[in-house]
């Protein structure tokens, strides 16, 4: 499955129409420990840069945009109690929404792996 | 704000290098390069409730203010330099025992809070006419301005702020510094005095902003470099930043000076009212004495009080609190406690509704979500009084 990352640091697992989404480990490690997250509802629709959810440190609050546009189908409720998980595991358990894509091409506009490794040393 | 400052003209503390060597990361404030976390605010934050932490708080603003006229001595030099800082506080600062300290505020003419700031009676005969003064990094410029004006020709300003200022706080702070420096053990809660360590002089002091027990100590840069690469030697002791400290402090319902304290605010519905001693109650000479003795006497229109989300959404600085869809105050400081891993928040709400128990709600992300007015500290205290 590709994975395809936003200068936001969100990424997005693509399995034809279907994506999934999350804060990267470069995003998790910046923000500190998580101690909320919030999670939009299902059937939610989002424009790409949308805010979608908010991730929260013991410090501050960060919104999570969309990486691409497309209609929620799944959040991961798991993390209200335990936000913590985004720390643990931020590009596996730790993923945030379930979308349908509306527009596949968007993902055009997104970094790869490399390009993100790449971006992320010169931020 | 000024806490932030283009980062080309930052200052940096004598700490700096060591905070680099122990993996800080460093951000803007108050005018310095400082840590705001080394290994993680969450584990800073428990280890400094459970053991000691070091922080480097060398942004703040040490000084002393000394009597110019040197013929006086004692309790008379004394008194003498606190009818000049009494100026600009309520509180008595005349009537201090040798070594002893006190929290108070600096007042603008209509009783709003310019500074919160701790000042102290040198325990020492030959300091007498002098007194030690801590004021806030982020407004050390104004304060010292302020000093100076009021007291053109009459006192002297010292800055101390190139000396290093340290904190250790935590329940094993006391066992670790006297492996370091003698006697001062000796020092209960506010009471500071001189010591010694590597031959060079430690101004300690037995207080702090974390709600523990702990000690700040004033020391030369060198030494204060040396000193703290000692203490961190110590297993019971780690780098703590600006995240924790900023966490600790609010879960021992301490005020930051810009966010829970401001010039727009007066010290009695900042429930501060405990810092104006009773003779200055009764001699009314401070600062918009009139404003703050009338909330004294009849209450003041708003009150600073806890607030405890009763969802799991923390409530940051300018939420919006509501009562009976009525906006009736906003958060001042507001985040995540991790001692009791819930969220904890301090605001200003009408007076009214100022009772432990009382029932708002905050405006969080364009909804509105249950809360409660609680006491303030959120966590128990541990002075050594």
């Amino acid at each position: 499955m590709p994975i395809f990352y936003t200068k936001d640091h969100e990424w997005i697992s693509v399995e034809g129409k279907n994506a999934t989404t999350g804060i990267t480990a470069y995003a998790a490690e910046q923000l500190g420990d998580v101690v909320f997250v919030e999670t939009p509802d299902v059937g939610l629709k989002v424009a790409k840069g949308q805010d979608m959810a908010v991730v929260e440190s013991v410090k501050a609050a960060s919104d999570v945009y969309a990486p691409v546009g497309g209609e929620v189908t799944k959040s991961n409720e798991a993390l209200a109690d335990a936000p913590e998980t985004v720390n643990d595991d931020p590009e596996g358990e730790g993923w945030f929404v379930k979308l349908t894509l509306s527009d596949p091409s968007e993902l055009d506009e997104l970094m790869d792996a490399a390009a993100y490794k790449t971006f992320c040393e010169n931020a | 704000m000024s806490e932030t400052t283009s980062p080309d003209k930052l200052r940096v503390t004598s700490l700096y290098d060591l905070h680099q060597a122990c993996g800080a990361r460093m951000v803007p404030f108050a005018g310095y390069h400082m840590p705001v976390q080394f290994d993680g605010v969450k584990v800073e934050h428990l280890w400094t409730r459970s053991h000691a932490g070091l922080f480097d708080v060398s942004h703040m603003g040490p000084c002393y203010l000394r009597l110019i006229d040197t013929s006086l001595r004692g309790d008379a030099a004394h008194k003498a330099v606190s009818a000049l800082i009494e100026q600009l506080v309520p509180s008595a600062i005349a009537t201090l025992k040798p070594g002893q300290a006190r929290l108070t505020v600096l007042l603008d003419q209509y009783g709003g809070i310019l500074d919160d700031l701790i000042i102290t009676r040198p325990a020492e005969p030959e300091l007498q006419g002098q007194l030690y003064i801590v004021v806030n990094g982020a407004v050390k410029a104004q304060d010292w301005a302020l000093f100076d004006r009021t007291f053109d020709g009459q006192a002297e300003l010292v800055t101390a702020d190139k000396q290093c200022l340290l904190a250790l706080q935590g329940p094993e702070a006391e066992a670790v510094l006297a492996t370091q420096i003698d006697g001062c053990t000796a020092l209960s809660f506010m009471q500071s005095g001189l010591f010694e360590w590597g031959g060079q002089p430690v101004r300690v002091s037995r207080l702090g902003y974390t709600g523990e027990d702990g000690f700040e100590l004033l020391v030369p840069a060198g030494a204060g470099i040396a000193l703290s690469q000692r203490l961190l030697a110590d297993d019971r002791v780690k780098p703590i930043g600006l995240g924790a400290r900023d966490s600790l402090r609010l879960e021992s319902g301490l005020c930051l000076y810009g966010h829970d304290i401001t010039a727009d605010h007066e010290p009695v519905e900042a429930g501060l009212q405990w810092v104006i001693q009773k003779s200055r109650r009764e001699s009314g000479d401070f600062p918009g004495a009139k404003r703050i003795l009338s909330a004294l006497q009849n209450g003041p229109e708003q009150k600073r009080v806890g607030i405890r989300p009763l969802e799991r959404a923390p409530a940051r600085e300018g939420t919006e609190i509501y009562h009976d869809g009525q906006i009736v105050g906003q958060v001042t400081s507001g985040g995540f406690s991790p001692s009791l891993e819930i969220p904890i928040a301090m605001g200003y709400v009408r007076a009214d509704l100022g009772l432990d128990g009382t029932r708002i709600e905050l405006m969080v992300r364009g909804k509105l979500r249950p809360a409660e007015i609680c006491q303030l500290p959120f966590v128990q205290q541990n002075y050594k009084r």
